[in-house]
């Protein structure tokens, strides 16, 4: 089921062409829905942090702050894009644009209920996967055109986080796979009517996350940003828009992974009472508020022991679990 | 076109050189560390000193004695409590002037909530520095106690002038008797709290353990003191070895920990806040009546001659040196600030860690720039 099944729509879709409708109207709600999403985002990651550090967070703006981040981007806007002298202008340009494509793309195929997804792929969870790749792409340029030893060691060191975090999380989401033998999300999610997948693969989904937090470059494996050794990381000389195109694409990347494990793991739109959109809502922001809740109670790994926790925890745990739910798929 | 980039410059050479600060998130102050690198292995440390010099050495031998009061505690603005009164017990040991017992339990009750407030910054600025921010706003949360507590009886929220020749300037009145009781009971139930978010936290320890070791011989031989020294096995401490004011009256123990690492220098410093919440409460339990400041002239004239006295600051031991050539002016002042010492023994450890280690072991130091500079 799609989006061009919903009642009113299906006849101006009858007239139009069904897909490429879907795809203009589903890119025009992406496009209005994300950056209000990452607005409310960054003001309860403000709120969760002042709560939790005995403080209430922002209340100026508007009734207990609910426009601070409304405002701030307003003054983001406003504000001198500097390019510093000698660096790679070309590159220090298409990083930020770059940056926001993968966040965009990545919720083409997510499911977030029966009738709410903008298009079913065959390679859906792949597609998710290979997007997310370019945000690092984004991030190499930044650090590299910078010419900044802050922003170059950021981007070095965000390379190396996150091919050592690729490999554990497409490693747990084959387990997923291969019990459900597709790739398209609402088939996944339809295979959870009955049990969730995290009870049947719990190892699996605790890689998923850790390896999420690590690919999204959240605290505690925040090393690519790290303020109290890099300054910022790789955004340390960009400034306005740019800036918070990079902020925008980060939080964007948490809602997509935290989609991701929705689908994966929590059974996506299931649950009693409420409609399907909901229970995914819930679902979503649950674990985007334990991320959260992570962030800001745990100090930062350092480098060395970022790269020993995937290579050899990880990988090991996440290739054993795969082993075990092949052959236990193979005796069934 | 001549464009040069690091790229260009660094292409061929394993080595680069890293300038953390004067201007960094890390560096508390306007601090300087040059840092040469290998990836992101340290080969060498330069701390590049002297941003916030304000001459305050020079400028004592321009003004009287009295007119000096100020300055100690904007060296460091941390203990400035502790800076105060050990320029007044100075000034009274080279005078011969004699203090009344209460003003001295006084003097130790205000020196150890000073000493707690700037271990809290101490101990959570590192756990900042490791990434963790929580922390570091919970222990501000309870300094803002202490600061609250001493500005109802200095007056001043941070650079005390609260210390005088022969005592304080005022008695402390019923309200911070109370105000620091509840403050006691409130942090003892507060340790659970850290225990729980800081010193069980895996990722703090697994950064914290085995991290910028300083052995004891090198402490001893860069001269370090304090929380530092004692986090290195050597049992000094200054109010114990050399004791002045009242602190012989007090039972205290002295924590020191064998490892020499961040960790041990942390545990030193959180231990050494529960024995500073003994001090305060067995001084309030015995404060003796009596005045709080002695007949002393007002302008001192102190005879031709010198002294040195050596306090212990929450940064470790402190001397203030003066001479006087008979005058209302002080000859020279010289004092030995203990952050410089602790500062350049990280030029020892530091090489063969990592970059992200480099900010764990000046945040584990916890030098005040203003102090290093003076």
């Amino acid at each position: 089921m799609n989006i061009t099944q919903l009642p009113y729509i299906k006849d101006i879709f009858a007239f139009m062409g069904s897909d490429l409708m879907a795809a203009v109207i589903g890119l025009l709600i992406i496009a209005v829905f994300v950056p209000l999403n990452v607005a409310f985002l960054v003001l309860v990651e403000r709120k969760v942090a002042g709560h939790i550090q005995l403080r209430p967070g922002p209340m100026e703006v508007g009734p207990h702050g609910i426009l601070q981040t409304l405002i701030d981007a307003v003054k983001l806007l406003g504000k001198e894009m500097v390019t510093p002298g000698m660096t790679d202008k070309v590159l220090f340009f298409l990083a930020p644009i770059l940056v926001v494509v993968p966040a965009f793309v990545g919720w083409v195929p997510i499911s977030f209920s029966p009738i709410m997804q903008i298009r079913e792929m065959n390679v859906g969870v792949l597609l998710i996967f290979s997007f997310s790749s370019i945000s690092i792409l984004s991030i190499l340029m930044a650090g590299w055109s910078s010419n900044n030893k802050y922003s170059l060691i950021g981007a070095v060191r965000a390379v190396a986080q996150n091919v050592a975090y690729e490999i554990p999380l497409l490693l747990s989401t084959m387990s997923v796979i291969i019990m459900t033998n597709t790739f398209r999300m609402s088939e996944i999610v339809n295979a959870q009517s009955s049990v969730w997948h995290i009870l049947y693969q719990p190892v699996a989904a605790i890689i998923f996350i850790i390896a999420t937090t690590a690919e999204c470059n959240r605290a505690p494996f925040d090393l690519v940003e790290a303020e109290s050794e890099l300054v910022s990381g790789f955004h340390t000389e960009y400034t306005g828009m740019r800036f918070s195109l990079f902020f925008l694409a980060e939080y964007t990347n948490m809602v997509i992974a935290a989609s991701m494990a929705t689908v994966l793991f929590l059974g996506g739109w299931f649950g009693p009472f409420f409609p399907g959109l909901i229970w995914f809502v819930i679902k979503v922001y649950f674990l985007i508020f334990v991320v959260m809740w992570v962030r800001w109670t745990y100090p930062r790994l350092r480098f060395d022991q970022l790269m020993n926790f995937a290579w050899k925890v990880l990988i090991p745990i996440a290739l054993v679990n795969l082993l075990i739910t092949a052959i236990v798929l193979k005796v069934i | 076109m001549n464009i040069k980039t690091i790229d260009d410059a660094t292409v061929n050479q394993r080595v680069y050189q890293l300038n953390l600060g004067p201007q960094h998130p890390s560096t508390h102050g306007v601090m300087h560390l040059l840092v040469t690198l290998d990836g992101e292995v340290v080969i060498k440390i330069e701390p590049i000193i002297g941003y916030s010099h304000r001459g305050h050495e020079k400028m004592a031998e321009n003004r009287i004695y009295e007119q000096f009061l100020p300055n100690p505690a904007r060296m460091d603005y941390l203990s400035g409590m502790i800076f105060n009164h050990g320029y007044c017990m100075a000034v009274e040991k080279l005078c011969g002037i004699e203090v009344p017992r209460r003003a001295e339990y006084i003097r130790v009750i205000t020196s150890e909530l000073n000493r707690i407030a700037s271990h809290f910054i101490g101990a959570m600025d590192y756990a900042m520095g490791l990434g963790a921010i929580t922390p570091f706003l919970w222990g501000w949360d309870d300094r803002e106690q202490i600061l609250d507590l001493l500005e109802g009886i200095a007056g001043s929220r941070l650079t005390y002038s609260y210390g005088r020749f022969g005592g304080v300037r005022n008695d402390i009145d019923q309200a911070f008797y109370n105000g620091t009781r509840r403050f006691i009971d409130r942090l003892r139930g507060r340790f659970w709290d850290y225990e729980n978010l800081i010193n069980q936290n895996i990722i703090f320890i697994k950064r914290s353990k085995g991290v910028g070791v300083i052995s004891k011989e090198d402490a001893l031989t860069y001269g370090v003191t304090g929380p530092s020294l004692r986090g290195s096995g050597v049992k000094y401490d200054v109010r114990k070895n050399e004791p002045y004011s009242a602190y012989p009256e007090f039972n205290f123990e002295i924590p020191t920990r064998e490892a020499g690492d961040c960790l041990a220098r942390y545990q030193v410093r959180m231990a050494e806040i529960e024995q500073s919440l003994n001090i305060i409460e067995q001084a309030l339990d015995h404060l003796p009546p009596g005045p709080v400041r002695s007949k002393v002239p007002r302008f001192v004239t102190p005879p031709e001659g010198e002294c040195y006295l050596t306090f212990e600051s929450a940064r470790g031991a402190v001397g203030f040196y003066i001479v006087s050539d008979g005058s209302r002016i002080p000859y020279r002042i010289k004092v030995r600030a203990p952050s410089f010492s602790n500062l350049f023994a990280m030029t020892k450890i530091c090489p063969g860690h990592f970059l992200a280690d480099v900010i764990a072991i000046f945040g584990s130091i916890d030098v005040t720039v203003p102090e290093i500079d003076r």
